[in-house]
């Protein structure tokens, strides 16, 4: 992201970056950066929080009227929380996917969408959005892909095209989107880790995930074997790899 | 400031070991007030409008977000999984803040909003994407834009 800052400035537009990795923008030293304490992800701080996205905002811009660089300035306040967050629950209780057997992710994957549909509906229409489809798939087709190579059936049908690899990787992107747009529905801010754990550790998707996961760092495809190995699970659920 | 200490250890110990770009720097461009500039996005979270190409791997080329998108056609295609994406779900404007600028700039805060703004996947080695960096900047300096919202993710 740095390098670009070097890039547009050497071609007469004036940059200002905002930075999520402090030791990285010391290291690039990009004309002017606003270095931030926010996780990886929210560069601007909060979600459905503009005037805190204002102040980091301003904060960046005011870099543009510093006559020469570099500069890095940090950004003093970390994001807010909101004032009443008491934790949060996903508004349906699924069943836990510790009991289900083994090799029925295709069905229990379905059973959880199936459940999850009228919140992820209502998510969406209250935000006017969803993030669910890069993968060009429907929901429910997406999930029918992940589960049933995560059961370990044969090649399913993909997109004319596209590899297995890259079909599958963008449909657990779609999966996992449409769990979390699904679970907070609900008014109420919902700490990022909160739902990293809930999808990994108590969702028949998340168990899909980790069972397609181990599938594919084991096959022969070098494609399928960056999936397996990167491109599924977050570092921050490296844990549950083969549990 | 989010430092390495404040991370999950994994996902630090990563960071840490990424190879940084080599880059010449010095350039520093000047522009006006900034109540005169009109300013672009450069986000580096992978994002297009749906049916856009999509990110891959090894990715370094960009993709174009027209001003007047429909936030609902905005999808993320970064092949990451290492950071926090339940943010955009639920707000677009936490990595593509267009509308904040939107309001700043009929506030009169900034001069104006670019036509097109711009979208790079950051996980990719940097080198191979100066010349789109060119072709961004150029096309920035075509609709009267002089300055750019680096926004990482």
């Amino acid at each position: 992201m740095c390098a670009l800052a070097h890039y547009l400035e050497r071609e007469g537009i004036a940059t200002v970056a905002i930075a999520l990795v402090h030791e990285h923008a010391e290291a690039i030293a990009n004309p002017r950066t606003l270095s931030v304490p926010f996780e990886l992800g929210r560069p601007l701080g909060a979600p459905d929080n503009p005037d805190f996205q204002r102040r980091v905002l301003r904060a960046a811009l005011a870099l543009l009227d510093r006559p020469a660089g570099p500069v890095l300035e940090e950004f003093p306040d970390p994001a807010p929380e909101p004032a009443d967050y008491e934790g949060w629950a996903c508004p349906v209780s699924l069943p836990r996917p510790e009991a289900a057997p083994d090799g029925n992710h295709e069905r229990l994957v379905a059973d959880e969408i199936a459940r999850l549909r009228p919140w992820w509906d209502l998510a969406k229409e209250r935000r006017g959005r969803t993030t669910v489809g890069a993968s060009g798939y429907e929901i429910e087709e997406a999930a029918r892909l992940v589960g049933r190579y995560a059961d370990g059936a044969g090649p399913d049908d993909t997109e004319p095209g596209r590899k297995l690899s890259r079909s599958l990787k963008l449909a657990c992107d779609d999966l996992m989107a449409f769990y979390t747009e699904a679970a907070t529905a609900q008014p109420g801010a919902a700490a990022s880790r909160d739902l990293s754990d809930w999808f990994w550790g108590e969702t028949a998707g998340g168990r899909a995930l980790l069972a397609l996961r181990e599938r594919a760092a084991g096959d022969g495809d070098k494609g399928m074997q960056l999936l397996g190995s990167l491109l599924i699970l977050p570092r921050s659920q490296a844990h549950r790899a083969g549990a | 400031m989010t430092c390495y200490a404040d991370m999950p250890e994994s996902v630090a110990r990563h960071l840490a070991r990424l190879p940084l770009p080599e880059i010449e720097g010095g350039a520093f461009a000047l522009g006006p007030p900034l109540a005169e500039r009109r300013v672009a996005v450069v986000s580096s979270a992978g994002l297009g409008r749906r049916g856009d190409r999509l990110f891959g791997p090894g990715a370094v080329d960009y993709r174009v977000l027209p001003a007047d998108a429909d936030a609902g056609d905005i999808v993320m295609s970064h092949i990451s999984v290492n950071y926090d994406r339940t943010g955009f779900q639920q707000d677009l404007n936490i990595v593509y803040p267009l509308e904040r600028l939107q309001e700043m700039a009929a506030a009169g805060e900034i001069g104006g909003v670019a036509d097109h703004h711009y979208s790079f996947m950051g996980a990719s080695d940097p080198a191979p994407m100066q010349p789109f960096a060119e072709d961004v900047a150029a096309a920035m300096r075509a609709e009267g834009v002089d300055t750019a919202l680096l926004v990482p993710v």
